[in-house]
C-alpha cells in the first residue's frame, strides 16, 4: 500500500520531476497547462506537481502552520495575560516564550534531520535511540580523565553520524524499507546504550559540557543557539547548493533521478547521516541538561514527535518536498501545545489525548478528499441558510 | 514443503529448536515441559497481538497502536470492574466491540483519505494511550472472584506444567486465524491486497471492506490481549505494554513475513514470538547476562532476517 501511494503523486505529472532546476520545472508546468488549457484537471495536477517539487511560490504552505502557531500563542495570551512577558535577569532572558524555544530544542533538531530523510521518501525511527547512545558515549567519556570536552563532543557527533550512515547504508545499498531498516537500530540502539552504561544512569560533573544544555549565550539558552546554528547551516548547505533539490528529486522518483545522473544512493545516505548528526547533537543536549545519561529514557518517543513536527510542517510522508523552517515551526507547535495544556490548568494527563486529536486534524486536512468533503459541507450549510 | 516460500519459516523453527537445545544442554530444568508451557502463558498476550499484526503486515500495512490498545483495554476493564463494580464478563462485552470499532475507524480513515497506515496508527497510538491515562493515571488493582476463578482454571500437565486459560484462548485464536488465512476468502483477499492493491481492486477484491476489517481485527486481538494481560497482572495500568508494538513487529519479521506485504504466515509469527521468548528465558537462566542483551540479540536477528528476505525476494524477481 505504501509503495502504491508513493507512485501516485508521480503519476500525476511525470514530466515535471525529470527536470531539476526550478525554472525548468515551472516552465514545463506552464507549457503543460497551455497545451491542456481547457482541462482544469491538468492545471491542478501541474500545480500539485510544482507544489510537490517545492518550487511553488504558494505562501499557503507557510501560512497554515504559522497560523496554527499564532493561534496557539493567542490562546495562551487569553489564558494568561503575562504569557508574552520576558524579563532579563542574571544575564539571561526569562519567560514562557523562551521556555518553549528552549524545551523544543531536541525535537527541533531531530525534526531538521527528519525533514531530509522524509524528503527522500524515507523515515528514521531510530533517532531517539541514537540520542540515547550519543548521550551514553559522552557521559562515559566525560568520566575519563584528561579528555578535552571538544573530543567528547566530537565523539558524540561521530556516533550520531555513524548511526545515520548505518541506517542510510541499509536503506540505500541494501534497499531495505526505511521503516524496517531504522526499526533495527531503534530496537537494538537502546540495548547498546544500556550496554555502554552497564545498565546504570551515568552522571557526570562537567561545567563545560553542561553548558550545551543549561548554559546561555547573549541572553539566550545554548540549545536555542544550537538549533539556530543547525538550521542556518543546513539551510545554506541545502538551498544555496543543488543538494536540497537533489534530495527532493530522489524523493519524487528515485529511479528517474538516477537516470538523470544523480547519485540517489549517496543522497539517501547523506540524508540519514544528517539525521544521525542531529540526533547525536540532540542526545548531547538532553544529557547535558540532566548532567547524566539515562539509556532507558533519553529521547524516548522523540522520534514520533519529530516525525509529527515534520508532518505538521506540511511535508508529505511520501517524500519529495521539505522545508526546514516549517519543520522547526512544527516542533514549536508541539511544544506550545504542551505548554498550553499546562497553562490552561488542564491536568497533564490530557496532553496525549489532545496531541492525538491535533495530529488527526492535521492529517485529515492534508487529505484532498477530506478538504472537498468539508467544502461540500460548508456549501450545504450556506444553501440551507439562504 | 521445502520450497522457497517456506524457507524463512524453517530457518526460524530451526533457530528456535537450536537455541532451546543449547539451553536444555547447558542448564538443568531448561528442557522441561514447564518451561515450554510457561513460554506460551507468559507470552500469550504478545502472541495474540502478533497474530493481528501479521494480518495487517501481510496486507501491506502496519499497526503501531496495538501496545496502547492493550493498555487502554486493561485500564478500561479495571475501571469498570473495580470502580463501577461491573461483572468482568459484562465489562469484556462492552470493551471488545469498542476496541474493534477503534480499529475499524483507523482502517476507514486509512482507506477513505488515502493516508499512510504508519501515521494514522501513530495517531491512534497517542489517542489510545491518551484515553487510557485520562481514564486512570494510577495502576488499578482488580479484585474480583471471577479473576480468582480464571487464575485457578486450567489443566495440570505432566511435570508440574500448568495449562492456563490464556494459553487456551491463544490456541483457539491461532487455529481460527490459520483457518481464516488459508481457507477463507477474507484470507485470500488479504494476501491479494498485500501483493498489489491496484491488481486486487481490479480482480474484484473489496478493498475497502478488507482494509477496514483487517485493522478492526488487529485492534480486536489487541483488546483481547489487553484483557489477558489483566489476567496476568491482576491490574490495569495506562503505561503498561509500552513498546509492545515494536516487539510484535520484530516477531512478525523474524517469523518470515515480508514487511512489504503479500507474503507470510501466522504460524511463522508464533515461532518468532517464541524465539524471542526463548532468548529471554535463556538470559534469565544464565543470570550473568544482562537484560539489554535481549534487545541487541533481537536487533541482530532482525537484521539477519531482513537481509535474508532481501536475498530471497531478489532471487524470486530474477526468476520471474
Amino acid at each position: 500500500m505504501k509503495d502504491l501511494e508513493h507512485v501516485l503523486p508521480v503519476d500525476q505529472d511525470p514530466v515535471d520531476h525529470e527536470r531539476t532546476t526550478p525554472n525548468a520545472v515551472s516552465n514545463k508546468a506552464d507549457s503543460n497547462t497551455q497545451s491542456h488549457k481547457a482541462s482544469e484537471q491538468a492545471l491542478a495536477a501541474a500545480r500539485a506537481a510544482r507544489y510537490q517539487a517545492g518550487t511553488s511560490n504558494n505562501f499557503g504552505r507557510y501560512l497554515w502552520p504559522s497560523c496554527a502557531l499564532i493561534l496557539l500563542l493567542v490562546v495562551n495570551l487569553v489564558l494568561d495575560a503575562n504569557f508574552f512577558s520576558i524579563t532579563y535577569q542574571d544575564e539571561r532572558l526569562y519567560g514562557s516564550l523562551i521556555d518553549i524555544l528552549n524545551r523544543c530544542a531536541p525535537v527541533a533538531l531531530l525534526a531538521i534531520g527528519m525533514s531530509l530523510v522524509i524528503a527522500t521518501g524515507g523515515i528514521d525511527l531510530s533517532v531517539g535511540a541514537v540520542m540515547a547512545i550519543a548521550g551514553a558515549v559522552c557521559a562515559n567519556l566525560l568520566l575519563v580523565p584528561d579528555l578535552s570536552v571538544f573530543t567528547v563532543i566530537m565523539a558524540g557527533l561521530t556516533v550520531g553520524v555513524l548511526a545515520g550512515v548505518i541506517n542510510g547504508a541499509l536503506v540505500s545499498y541494501l534497499a531495505i524499507q526505511p521503516i524496517v531498516a531504522t526499526l533495527l537500530l531503534m530496537v537494538a540502539g537502546r540495548g547498546v546504550a544500556q550496554l555502554i552504561n552497564q545498565g546504570q544512569i551515568v552522571t557526570f560533573q562537567n561545567d563545560a559540557f553542561a553548558f550545551m544544555g543549561v548554559g546561555n549565550w547573549l541572553g539566550l539558552p545554548t540549545p536555542i543557539w544550537l538549533v539556530i546554528g543547525m538550521l542556518l547551516l543546513c539551510q545554506l548547505l541545502l538551498r544555496r547548493t543543488a543538494l536540497g533539490l537533489f534530495i527532493e528529486t530522489v524523493g519524487c522518483n528515485a529511479s528517474a533521478s538516477r537516470y538523470l545522473g544523480i547519485n540517489d544512493k549517496g543522497i539517501k545516505l547523506f540524508a540519514y547521516a544528517v539525521a544521525g548528526l542531529c540526533a547525536g547533537l540532540a542526545g548531547m543536549i538532553s544529557a547535558a541538561d540532566i548532567q547524566g545519561s539515562d539509556a532507558n529514557n533519553a529521547g524516548l518517543w522523540l522520534e514520533l514527535d519529530a516525525i509529527l513536527a515534520v508532518v505538521i510542517g506540511g511535508a508529505a510522508l511520501t517524500g519529495g518536498r521539505f522545508s526546514l523552517l516549517l519543520s522547526v515551526i512544527g516542533a514549536l507547535i508541539i511544544q506550545t501545545l504542551a505548554t498550553t495544556i499546562i497553562v490552561s490548568g488542564l491536568p497533564a494527563k490530557f496532553n496525549l489525548l489532545i496531541k492525538a486529536l491535533v495530529i488527526l486534524m492535521v492529517l485529515l486536512l492534508q487529505s484532498e478528499k477530506f478538504r472537498q468533503q468539508c467544502k461540500a459541507l460548508l456549501l450545504m450549510n450556506k444553501k440551507g441558510a439562504v | 514443503m521445502f520450497t522457497q516460500r517456506y524457507l524463512p519459516l524453517w530457518i526460524t523453527a530451526s533457530l528456535l529448536v537450536l537455541l532451546f537445545t543449547v539451553g536444555a544442554v547447558q542448564f538443568e530444568g531448561f528442557g522441561s515441559l514447564r518451561v515450554v508451557v510457561n513460554l506460551f502463558s507468559d507470552n500469550a498476550f504478545l502472541l495474540i497481538t502478533a497474530i493481528g499484526m501479521t494480518l495487517v503486515i501481510i496486507s501491506g500495512g502496519i499497526d503501531l497502536s496495538v501496545g496502547s490498545v492493550i493498555a487502554l483495554s486493561g485500564v478500561a476493564a479495571s475501571v469498570l470492574i473495580s470502580e463501577y463494580q461491573w461483572h468482568p464478563l459484562a465489562a469484556f462485552a462492552v470493551i471488545l466491540p469498542l476496541g474493534t470499532l477503534f480499529g475499524a475507524l483507523m482502517g476507514a480513515i486509512i482507506y477513505n483519505y488515502r493516508l499512510q497506515p504508519f501515521i494514522v496508527t501513530l495517531a491512534g497510538m497517542f489517542l489510545a494511550r491518551g484515553l487510557a491515562t485520562t481514564l486512570s493515571e494510577q495502576s488499578l488493582e482488580i479484585d474480583h472472584p471471577f479473576y480468582d476463578f480464571v487464575s485457578d482454571f486450567g489443566f495440570e500437565l505432566s511435570g508440574g506444567a500448568w495449562l492456563d486459560l490464556s494459553t487456551m484462548i491463544f490456541a483457539g485464536i491461532l487455529l481460527l486465524s490459520i483457518l481464516l488465512m488459508q481457507y477463507s476468502r477474507f484470507g485470500t483477499n488479504i494476501y491479494a491486497l498485500g501483493g498489489n492493491e491496484q491488481s486486487a481492486q481490479l480482480m474484484g477484491v473489496p478493498v475497502k471492506r478488507t482494509t477496514i476489517t483487517i485493522y478492526a481485527v488487529s485492534s480486536l486481538l489487541a483488546t483481547v490481549a489487553g484483557i489477558i494481560f489483566t489476567f496476568y497482572t491482576f491490574s490495569g495500568y495506562a503505561l503498561a505494554a509500552v513498546g509492545v508494538e515494536l516487539d510484535v513487529i520484530a516477531a512478525v519479521v523474524i517469523g518470515g513475513t515480508l514487511l512489504t506485504g503479500g507474503r507470510g504466515f501466522v504460524a511463522g509469527t508464533v515461532l518468532g514470538v517464541l524465539l524471542m521468548g526463548v532468548i529471554q528465558t535463556y538470559i534469565t537462566f544464565d543470570g550473568s547476562l544482562s537484560s539489554w542483551w535481549t534487545k541487541i540479540v533481537i536487533g541482530l536477528l532482525l537484521f539477519f532476517f531482513i537481509v535474508l528476505q532481501k536475498v530471497l525476494s531478489g532471487k524470486s524477481t530474477a526468476h520471474a
